[in-house]
Protein backbone atom coordinates (compact mmCIF):
# COMPACT_ATOMS: atom_id res chain seq x y z
CA UNK A 1 0.00 0.00 0.00
CA UNK A 2 1.45 3.12 -0.82
CA UNK A 3 2.04 5.28 2.20
CA UNK A 4 2.03 8.77 1.26
CA UNK A 5 -1.04 8.59 0.09
CA UNK A 6 -2.28 7.33 3.71
CA UNK A 7 -2.41 9.47 6.99
CA UNK A 8 0.74 8.73 8.58
CA UNK A 9 1.18 7.32 12.39
CA UNK A 10 1.88 10.68 13.48
CA UNK A 11 -0.99 12.66 11.97
CA UNK A 12 -3.81 9.98 13.02
CA UNK A 13 -2.06 10.52 16.63
CA UNK A 14 -3.31 14.25 16.47
CA UNK A 15 -6.13 13.15 15.46
CA UNK A 16 -6.65 10.56 18.00
CA UNK A 17 -5.62 13.29 20.75
CA UNK A 18 -7.96 15.88 19.16
CA UNK A 19 -10.87 13.67 19.37
CA UNK A 20 -10.45 12.84 23.00
CA UNK A 21 -10.02 16.26 23.73
CA UNK A 22 -13.57 17.54 21.96
CA UNK A 23 -15.22 14.06 23.89
CA UNK A 24 -14.30 15.48 27.29
CA UNK A 25 -15.69 18.70 26.34
CA UNK A 26 -18.66 17.52 25.63
CA UNK A 27 -18.27 18.97 21.65
CA UNK A 28 -20.33 15.85 19.64
CA UNK A 29 -20.03 17.45 16.80
CA UNK A 30 -16.66 17.81 16.27
CA UNK A 31 -15.72 14.59 17.59
CA UNK A 32 -18.08 12.73 14.79
CA UNK A 33 -16.51 15.09 12.14
CA UNK A 34 -12.73 14.07 13.23
CA UNK A 35 -14.09 10.04 13.59
CA UNK A 36 -15.13 10.15 10.25
CA UNK A 37 -12.39 11.55 8.80
CA UNK A 38 -10.44 8.98 10.47
CA UNK A 39 -12.32 6.59 8.53
CA UNK A 40 -12.07 7.65 5.32
CA UNK A 41 -8.35 7.51 5.61
CA UNK A 42 -8.58 3.41 5.48
CA UNK A 43 -11.12 3.75 3.03
CA UNK A 44 -9.32 5.64 0.77
CA UNK A 45 -6.09 3.16 0.95
CA UNK A 46 -8.74 0.53 0.27
CA UNK A 47 -9.92 2.15 -2.80
CA UNK A 48 -6.35 2.48 -3.93
CA UNK A 49 -5.34 -0.89 -4.02
CA UNK A 50 -8.41 -2.10 -5.19
CA UNK A 51 -7.93 0.19 -8.27
CA UNK A 52 -3.92 -1.12 -8.55
CA UNK A 53 -4.71 -4.45 -8.31
CA UNK A 54 -8.10 -3.90 -10.99
CA UNK A 55 -4.81 -2.34 -13.69
CA UNK A 56 -2.59 -5.48 -13.17
CA UNK A 57 -5.47 -7.82 -13.85
CA UNK A 58 -6.41 -6.27 -16.64
CA UNK A 59 -2.75 -5.61 -17.94
CA UNK A 60 -2.54 -9.73 -17.53
CA UNK A 61 -5.43 -10.30 -19.38
CA UNK A 62 -4.38 -8.16 -21.97
CA UNK A 63 -0.66 -9.76 -21.88
CA UNK A 64 -2.25 -13.66 -21.88
CA UNK A 65 -4.70 -12.83 -25.11
CA UNK A 66 -1.79 -11.38 -27.40
CA UNK A 67 0.34 -14.76 -26.41
CA UNK A 68 0.10 -16.61 -29.33
CA UNK A 69 1.57 -19.96 -27.94
CA UNK A 70 -1.33 -20.74 -25.82
CA UNK A 71 -3.69 -21.53 -29.06
CA UNK A 72 -1.19 -23.24 -31.14
CA UNK A 73 -0.01 -25.47 -27.71
CA UNK A 74 -3.94 -26.48 -27.31
CA UNK A 75 -4.50 -26.92 -30.94
CA UNK A 76 -1.35 -28.75 -31.97
CA UNK A 77 1.52 -28.97 -29.60
CA UNK A 78 -0.25 -31.08 -26.84
CA UNK A 79 -1.86 -33.07 -29.27
CA UNK A 80 1.93 -33.64 -31.19
CA UNK A 81 2.68 -34.67 -27.80
CA UNK A 82 0.61 -37.95 -27.44
CA UNK A 83 1.37 -38.77 -30.91
CA UNK A 84 5.16 -38.63 -29.70
CA UNK A 85 4.86 -40.13 -26.75
CA UNK A 86 3.51 -42.95 -28.63
CA UNK A 87 6.17 -43.40 -30.93
CA UNK A 88 8.36 -43.80 -28.38
CA UNK A 89 6.37 -46.41 -27.02
CA UNK A 90 6.54 -48.37 -30.69
CA UNK A 91 9.95 -47.17 -31.31
CA UNK A 92 11.60 -49.27 -27.59
CA UNK A 93 9.04 -52.47 -28.48
CA UNK A 94 10.60 -52.52 -31.82
CA UNK A 95 14.09 -52.50 -30.10
CA UNK A 96 12.92 -54.87 -27.43
CA UNK A 97 11.46 -57.29 -30.10
CA UNK A 98 14.49 -56.99 -32.20
CA UNK A 99 17.00 -57.69 -29.29
CA UNK A 100 15.13 -60.50 -28.03
CA UNK A 101 14.20 -62.42 -32.06
CA UNK A 102 18.27 -61.87 -32.17
CA UNK A 103 18.65 -63.50 -28.68
CA UNK A 104 16.41 -66.14 -28.88
CA UNK A 105 17.53 -67.16 -32.72
CA UNK A 106 21.80 -67.07 -30.99
CA UNK A 107 21.43 -68.94 -28.07
CA UNK A 108 20.55 -72.17 -29.60
CA UNK A 109 23.60 -71.99 -31.98
CA UNK A 110 25.99 -71.32 -29.24
CA UNK A 111 24.07 -74.16 -27.27
CA UNK A 112 25.12 -76.56 -30.72
CA UNK A 113 28.58 -75.33 -31.12
CA UNK A 114 29.01 -76.17 -27.36
CA UNK A 115 27.65 -79.51 -27.44
CA UNK A 116 29.41 -80.60 -30.40
CA UNK A 117 32.46 -79.29 -29.50
CA UNK A 118 31.99 -81.21 -26.51
CA UNK A 119 31.76 -84.54 -28.30
CA UNK A 120 34.08 -83.77 -30.23
CA UNK A 121 36.85 -83.33 -27.68
CA UNK A 122 36.11 -86.43 -26.13
CA UNK A 123 37.19 -88.35 -29.28
CA UNK A 124 39.78 -85.88 -30.05
CA UNK A 125 41.02 -87.12 -26.29
CA UNK A 126 40.69 -90.99 -27.38
CA UNK A 127 42.54 -90.46 -30.18
CA UNK A 128 45.47 -89.08 -28.41
CA UNK A 129 45.31 -91.98 -26.34
CA UNK A 130 45.35 -94.04 -29.68
CA UNK A 131 42.42 -95.51 -28.58
CA UNK A 132 40.78 -95.23 -31.55
CA UNK A 133 40.44 -97.68 -34.87
CA UNK A 134 41.04 -96.87 -38.39
CA UNK A 135 37.24 -96.75 -39.10
CA UNK A 136 36.62 -94.61 -35.61
CA UNK A 137 39.27 -92.11 -36.72
CA UNK A 138 37.91 -92.07 -40.44
CA UNK A 139 34.59 -90.95 -38.72
CA UNK A 140 36.28 -88.22 -36.36
CA UNK A 141 37.84 -86.76 -39.10
CA UNK A 142 34.56 -86.23 -41.35
CA UNK A 143 32.76 -84.92 -37.82
CA UNK A 144 35.88 -82.87 -37.67
CA UNK A 145 35.93 -81.24 -40.66
CA UNK A 146 32.11 -80.45 -40.38
CA UNK A 147 32.27 -79.27 -37.02
CA UNK A 148 34.91 -76.97 -38.60
CA UNK A 149 32.59 -75.64 -41.46
CA UNK A 150 29.69 -75.68 -39.08
CA UNK A 151 31.82 -72.80 -36.62
CA UNK A 152 32.60 -70.65 -39.81
CA UNK A 153 29.04 -70.34 -40.62
CA UNK A 154 27.55 -70.35 -36.91
CA UNK A 155 30.04 -67.51 -36.20
CA UNK A 156 29.13 -65.38 -38.88
CA UNK A 157 24.90 -66.15 -38.20
CA UNK A 158 26.24 -65.10 -34.35
CA UNK A 159 27.75 -62.06 -36.06
CA UNK A 160 24.70 -60.92 -37.64
CA UNK A 161 22.41 -61.68 -34.99
CA UNK A 162 24.35 -59.43 -32.66
CA UNK A 163 24.43 -56.65 -35.26
CA UNK A 164 21.50 -56.58 -35.38
CA UNK A 165 21.40 -56.03 -31.32
CA UNK A 166 23.60 -53.25 -32.01
CA UNK A 167 21.29 -51.28 -34.32
CA UNK A 168 17.89 -52.28 -32.43
CA UNK A 169 19.39 -49.84 -29.61
CA UNK A 170 19.40 -46.58 -32.15
CA UNK A 171 15.84 -46.11 -30.75
CA UNK A 172 17.62 -44.65 -27.55
CA UNK A 173 18.66 -41.80 -29.26
CA UNK A 174 15.73 -41.22 -31.26
CA UNK A 175 13.20 -41.44 -28.56
CA UNK A 176 15.48 -39.22 -26.43
CA UNK A 177 14.97 -35.91 -28.65
CA UNK A 178 11.42 -37.05 -28.95
CA UNK A 179 11.36 -37.22 -24.86
CA UNK A 180 12.83 -33.39 -24.57
CA UNK A 181 10.60 -32.08 -27.49
CA UNK A 182 7.61 -33.30 -24.92
CA UNK A 183 9.70 -32.05 -21.94
CA UNK A 184 10.13 -28.45 -22.81
CA UNK A 185 6.28 -28.37 -23.75
CA UNK A 186 5.47 -29.88 -20.51
CA UNK A 187 7.60 -26.71 -18.64
CA UNK A 188 6.19 -24.24 -20.95
CA UNK A 189 2.31 -25.53 -20.03
CA UNK A 190 3.46 -25.70 -16.50
CA UNK A 191 4.43 -21.50 -17.05
CA UNK A 192 1.20 -20.97 -19.03
CA UNK A 193 -0.92 -22.73 -16.37
CA UNK A 194 0.48 -20.83 -13.33
CA UNK A 195 -0.64 -17.69 -15.13
CA UNK A 196 -4.35 -19.54 -15.60
CA UNK A 197 -4.77 -19.41 -12.02
CA UNK A 198 -5.83 -15.73 -12.10
CA UNK A 199 -7.19 -15.35 -15.27
CA UNK A 200 -8.74 -17.93 -18.38
CA UNK A 201 -9.87 -17.55 -22.06
CA UNK A 202 -7.64 -17.04 -24.70
CA UNK A 203 -7.25 -15.94 -28.06
CA UNK A 204 -4.83 -14.54 -30.24
CA UNK A 205 -3.16 -14.65 -33.10
CA UNK A 206 -2.17 -17.96 -35.20
CA UNK A 207 1.63 -18.43 -34.45
CA UNK A 208 3.34 -19.13 -38.06
CA UNK A 209 5.51 -22.23 -37.72
CA UNK A 210 8.92 -21.46 -37.29
CA UNK A 211 11.37 -23.07 -40.10
CA UNK A 212 14.41 -22.87 -38.45
CA UNK A 213 12.91 -25.36 -35.55
CA UNK A 214 14.88 -29.07 -35.62
CA UNK A 215 11.81 -31.20 -35.58
CA UNK A 216 13.76 -34.80 -34.94
CA UNK A 217 12.50 -38.16 -36.05
CA UNK A 218 9.61 -38.47 -38.54
CA UNK A 219 6.48 -39.53 -36.78
CA UNK A 220 3.32 -40.81 -38.39
CA UNK A 221 0.36 -39.00 -38.07
CA UNK A 222 2.21 -35.90 -37.38
CA UNK A 223 2.30 -32.89 -39.25
CA UNK A 224 6.29 -31.99 -39.53
CA UNK A 225 6.15 -29.83 -42.54
CA UNK A 226 7.27 -31.16 -45.96
CA UNK A 227 9.74 -33.89 -44.92
CA UNK A 228 11.17 -37.20 -46.42
CA UNK A 229 10.00 -40.22 -47.04
CA UNK A 230 12.72 -42.29 -45.94
CA UNK A 231 16.59 -43.22 -47.17
CA UNK A 232 15.39 -43.45 -50.43
CA UNK A 233 13.71 -40.07 -50.77
CA UNK A 234 16.63 -38.73 -49.62
CA UNK A 235 19.19 -40.01 -51.93
CA UNK A 236 16.47 -38.84 -54.68
CA UNK A 237 16.60 -35.41 -53.30
CA UNK A 238 20.29 -35.14 -53.66
CA UNK A 239 20.91 -37.06 -56.76
CA UNK A 240 18.30 -34.03 -58.04
CA UNK A 241 20.81 -31.62 -56.54
CA UNK A 242 23.60 -33.08 -58.73
CA UNK A 243 25.06 -34.91 -55.56
CA UNK B 1 41.79 -43.63 -41.63
CA UNK B 2 41.17 -41.50 -39.01
CA UNK B 3 37.34 -40.89 -38.33
CA UNK B 4 35.37 -38.60 -35.76
CA UNK B 5 32.14 -39.42 -34.64
CA UNK B 6 29.81 -36.52 -33.23
CA UNK B 7 26.77 -37.15 -31.72
CA UNK B 8 25.27 -36.07 -28.29
CA UNK B 9 23.35 -39.77 -27.52
CA UNK B 10 26.40 -41.73 -26.09
CA UNK B 11 24.42 -45.15 -27.77
CA UNK B 12 24.48 -43.75 -31.17
CA UNK B 13 27.88 -43.13 -30.94
CA UNK B 14 28.68 -46.62 -30.05
CA UNK B 15 26.84 -47.77 -32.54
CA UNK B 16 27.87 -45.62 -35.35
CA UNK B 17 31.61 -46.85 -33.81
CA UNK B 18 30.81 -50.45 -33.92
CA UNK B 19 29.26 -50.30 -37.18
CA UNK B 20 32.54 -48.19 -38.76
CA UNK B 21 35.03 -51.55 -36.61
CA UNK B 22 32.81 -54.15 -38.71
CA UNK B 23 33.83 -51.79 -42.39
CA UNK B 24 37.53 -52.10 -41.17
CA UNK B 25 37.86 -48.68 -39.60
CA UNK B 26 39.52 -49.30 -36.48
CA UNK B 27 40.38 -44.89 -35.31
CA UNK B 28 37.68 -43.37 -34.32
CA UNK B 29 37.31 -40.98 -31.60
CA UNK B 30 34.06 -39.23 -30.53
CA UNK B 31 32.54 -35.78 -30.07
CA UNK B 32 29.25 -35.13 -28.36
CA UNK B 33 28.27 -31.69 -30.26
CA UNK B 34 30.57 -29.68 -32.14
CA UNK B 35 31.70 -27.34 -29.57
CA UNK B 36 34.12 -30.13 -28.47
CA UNK B 37 34.28 -31.61 -32.03
CA UNK B 38 35.73 -28.75 -33.80
CA UNK B 39 38.90 -28.15 -31.64
CA UNK B 40 39.58 -32.19 -32.24
CA UNK B 41 39.11 -32.01 -35.89
CA UNK B 42 41.70 -28.79 -36.29
CA UNK B 43 43.76 -30.80 -33.75
CA UNK B 44 44.14 -33.84 -34.90
CA UNK B 45 44.53 -35.04 -38.56
CA UNK B 46 41.16 -36.66 -39.34
CA UNK B 47 40.34 -37.93 -42.74
CA UNK B 48 36.56 -37.93 -42.39
CA UNK B 49 33.72 -36.71 -39.90
CA UNK B 50 30.39 -38.02 -38.87
CA UNK B 51 27.97 -35.59 -37.46
CA UNK B 52 24.29 -35.74 -36.34
CA UNK B 53 22.64 -32.42 -36.85
CA UNK B 54 20.38 -31.68 -33.46
CA UNK B 55 22.70 -31.20 -30.61
CA UNK B 56 23.15 -28.81 -27.93
CA UNK B 57 26.08 -26.24 -27.63
CA UNK B 58 26.98 -26.10 -31.36
CA UNK B 59 24.64 -28.54 -34.08
CA UNK B 60 26.04 -30.06 -37.10
CA UNK B 61 25.11 -27.61 -39.70
CA UNK B 62 27.08 -25.24 -37.45
CA UNK B 63 29.61 -27.63 -37.50
CA UNK B 64 29.73 -28.94 -41.09
CA UNK B 65 29.50 -24.99 -41.73
CA UNK B 66 32.57 -24.10 -39.25
CA UNK B 67 34.48 -26.99 -40.94
CA UNK B 68 34.06 -25.96 -44.87
CA UNK B 69 34.97 -22.13 -44.08
CA UNK B 70 38.38 -23.33 -41.96
CA UNK B 71 41.09 -23.77 -44.60
CA UNK B 72 42.70 -26.74 -43.34
CA UNK B 73 39.37 -28.75 -42.79
CA UNK B 74 37.55 -27.21 -45.89
CA UNK B 75 38.04 -30.42 -47.90
CA UNK B 76 37.44 -32.92 -45.05
CA UNK B 77 34.49 -35.16 -45.99
CA UNK B 78 31.31 -35.20 -43.78
CA UNK B 79 28.61 -37.03 -43.62
CA UNK B 80 25.53 -36.40 -41.88
CA UNK B 81 23.57 -38.79 -40.14
CA UNK B 82 20.50 -37.34 -38.43
CA UNK B 83 16.95 -37.73 -37.37
CA UNK B 84 15.97 -34.46 -39.35
CA UNK B 85 14.26 -35.13 -42.80
CA UNK B 86 12.34 -31.76 -43.85
CA UNK B 87 13.71 -31.25 -47.61
CA UNK B 88 14.30 -27.51 -46.58
CA UNK B 89 16.87 -28.97 -44.08
CA UNK B 90 18.49 -31.62 -46.58
CA UNK B 91 18.86 -28.80 -49.23
CA UNK B 92 20.49 -26.51 -46.42
CA UNK B 93 22.77 -29.15 -45.12
CA UNK B 94 23.71 -29.87 -49.15
CA UNK B 95 24.50 -26.34 -49.86
CA UNK B 96 26.50 -25.52 -46.68
CA UNK B 97 28.86 -28.18 -48.65
CA UNK B 98 28.15 -32.05 -47.02
CA UNK B 99 29.31 -34.93 -48.68
CA UNK B 100 26.34 -37.66 -47.56
CA UNK B 101 23.09 -37.52 -45.80
CA UNK B 102 21.84 -40.61 -43.82
CA UNK B 103 18.34 -40.17 -41.87
CA UNK B 104 17.65 -42.15 -38.61
CA UNK B 105 16.71 -44.43 -38.51
CA UNK B 106 19.00 -46.40 -40.70
CA UNK B 107 20.81 -49.56 -41.60
CA UNK B 108 24.00 -50.77 -41.29
CA UNK B 109 23.76 -51.62 -45.08
CA UNK B 110 23.26 -47.97 -45.65
CA UNK B 111 25.54 -46.82 -43.66
CA UNK B 112 28.22 -48.39 -45.57
CA UNK B 113 27.19 -47.59 -49.11
CA UNK B 114 26.80 -43.82 -48.45
CA UNK B 115 30.54 -44.02 -46.28
CA UNK B 116 31.57 -46.17 -49.75
CA UNK B 117 30.50 -43.93 -52.29
CA UNK B 118 31.78 -40.90 -50.43
CA UNK B 119 35.15 -42.20 -50.46
CA UNK B 120 34.68 -43.38 -54.13
CA UNK B 121 34.20 -40.05 -54.58
CA UNK B 122 37.18 -38.73 -53.49
CA UNK B 123 39.38 -40.95 -54.40
CA UNK B 124 38.12 -40.18 -57.88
Amino acid sequence: MPVTEQMNNSERLELARALVDQLEDGNEQEATRILSELASSKDRGLFQEVGRLTRELHDSIEGFLVDSRIPEMAEHEIPDAGKRLNYVISMTEQSANATLNAVEASLPLADELGARAGILARDWRCLQEREVSAEEFQSLSSELSGFLLMAGDYSGQLHGRLSEVLMAQDFQDLTGQVIRQVIALIQDLEEKLVQLVCISGFGGQEQKPDRTKLEGPVISGLDQGDVVDGQDDVDQLLSSLGF
Amino acid sequence: MKILVVDDFATMRRIIKNLLRDLGFTNTKEADDGNSGLPMLQAGNFDFLITDWNMPGMTGLDLLKAVRSDPKLSKLPVLMVTAESKRDQIIEAAQAGVNGYVVKPFTAGTLEEKINKIFERVEA
